[in-house]
């Protein structure tokens, strides 16, 4: 890796893949830790932006623009995470429709709101149950790698997707 | 002008009927138009005014069918695209009226079937039964060319308007509790494939 890419942080690398692969509609419901992400994203005329007001309507809105032709991509936290459940086995899966999320990891390494910890503690069970492929990146090395392949999957397999951002990568100094 | 001397109001327009009125819309259609029904009675009719290729049906997430219909706006942005939906679903999902005003889709119009009832879970009385006006709601949110259909005719210029002119639109409905005219086939592939294969896109 050159030095240049070696100063690159995550959500530089999360934009260039996103790009990459096409994915131009954004639609969060906003976060702190994705804040940079959401900065970059909003600057950047390539990507239409949505700022609904709930993650349900995240979901609904990417998941419409995929069946229009349009890849997105959905952002939230942990705790949006666990508002989307019926939206996940009732729309994304059974319809087969490839909703990628990008969920910032909140409640574990450091967390001080009891609520926090316990609702993160929802968010793999339930991934699992639904049987979503899911992944949490820890390292900025890993970055470029695992959200390219995650996209890439969810819109070859017809299958929703959650690529993890964990404190290890968004909190811990690199 | 106080409640009751207001005509355009939903306590000042017409009762009338789902399933008539959605073969009016889908007559009114010219081909290529996009329709999302959100679940139970509001897809039931649709599915029943003839499976034309650009329906998409809901077979859960209650509520989303504005958001849904959003999302294919924005990816089709030259398609004219038609968000069906019930009184109790969209109480759900009442964010979604800003959404939709804050994005602005010019091609984009909501339709809300309003009985004040949640008909198929036994017809318990919804919020707009009693106090909700989901018209007013939508042109809180911003959505400025909201209005309540007055009779058959009104409504058909209402969706005339939403066909040749730039939305997004949110037309009020309202409507009785009988049954919808039919009842949609249950395989949510098949109906995913369909839509994007009437959408024109591949997979």
């Amino acid at each position: 890796m050159s030095s240049v890419e070696d100063k690159e942080v995550w959500p530089e690398i999360v934009l260039r893949i996103l790009k990459a692969n096409d994915v131009s509609l954004i639609a969060y419901v906003p976060d702190n830790v994705l804040s940079p992400l959401i900065r970059l994203l909003h600057a950047d005329p390539y990507f239409t932006v949505v700022v609904p007001s709930r993650e349900e309507e995240v979901i609904g809105i990417v998941a419409g623009a995929y069946m229009g032709g349009r890849r997105g991509i959905a952002l939230m936290q942990t705790s949006g995470f666990a508002t989307i459940a019926n939206a996940l086995a009732s729309l994304a899966c059974p319809f087969q429709i490839p909703v990628v999320m990008m969920i910032s990891e909140r409640g574990t390494l450091g967390e001080f709101q009891q609520g926090q910890a316990m609702v993160c503690r929802t968010m793999r069970p339930v991934l699992q149950s639904l049987g979503i492929e899911h992944f949490a990146i820890q390292e900025t090395a890993h970055v470029e790698f695992v959200v390219d392949k995650m996209i890439r999957q969810a819109f070859s397999t017809q299958a929703p997707a959650a690529v993890i951002l964990s404190p290890l990568l968004t909190k811990r100094p690199h | 002008m106080s409640k009751t001397e207001d005509k355009t109001g939903r306590d000042g327009v017409k009762v009338m009927n789902r399933s008539a009125l959605t073969r009016r819309l889908v007559a009114r259609l010219n081909a290529e138009e996009a329709v999302v029904a959100g679940i139970g009675n509001t897809n039931f009719d649709l599915w029943a005014s003839g499976q034309r290729p650009q329906n998409f049906y809901m077979l859960g997430t209650m509520g989303l069918a504005t958001s849904i219909a959003l999302g294919v706006s924005l990816a089709q942005p030259d398609r004219k695209i038609f968000a069906l939906d019930g009184d109790g679903s969209i109480l759900m999902q009442l964010g979604s009226l800003g959404t939709v005003a804050t994005t602005a889709p010019k091609n984009l119009a909501v339709i809300i079937w309003d009985n004040g009832l949640y008909q198929i879970t036994g017809s318990q009385k919804t919020l707009t039964s009693s106090s909700v006006d989901l018209v007013a709601m939508a042109k809180a949110a911003g959505i400025a060319q909201g209005e309540w259909a007055r009779d058959e005719e009104h409504f058909d210029a209402l969706v005339d308007k939403a066909l040749n002119g730039d939305g997004p639109w949110f037309i009020g409905v309202r409507i009785d509790g009988e049954k919808a005219a039919g009842t949609t086939e249950r395989d949510p592939v098949k109906i995913r494939l369909n839509f994007m294969q009437g959408l024109g896109v591949g997979t």
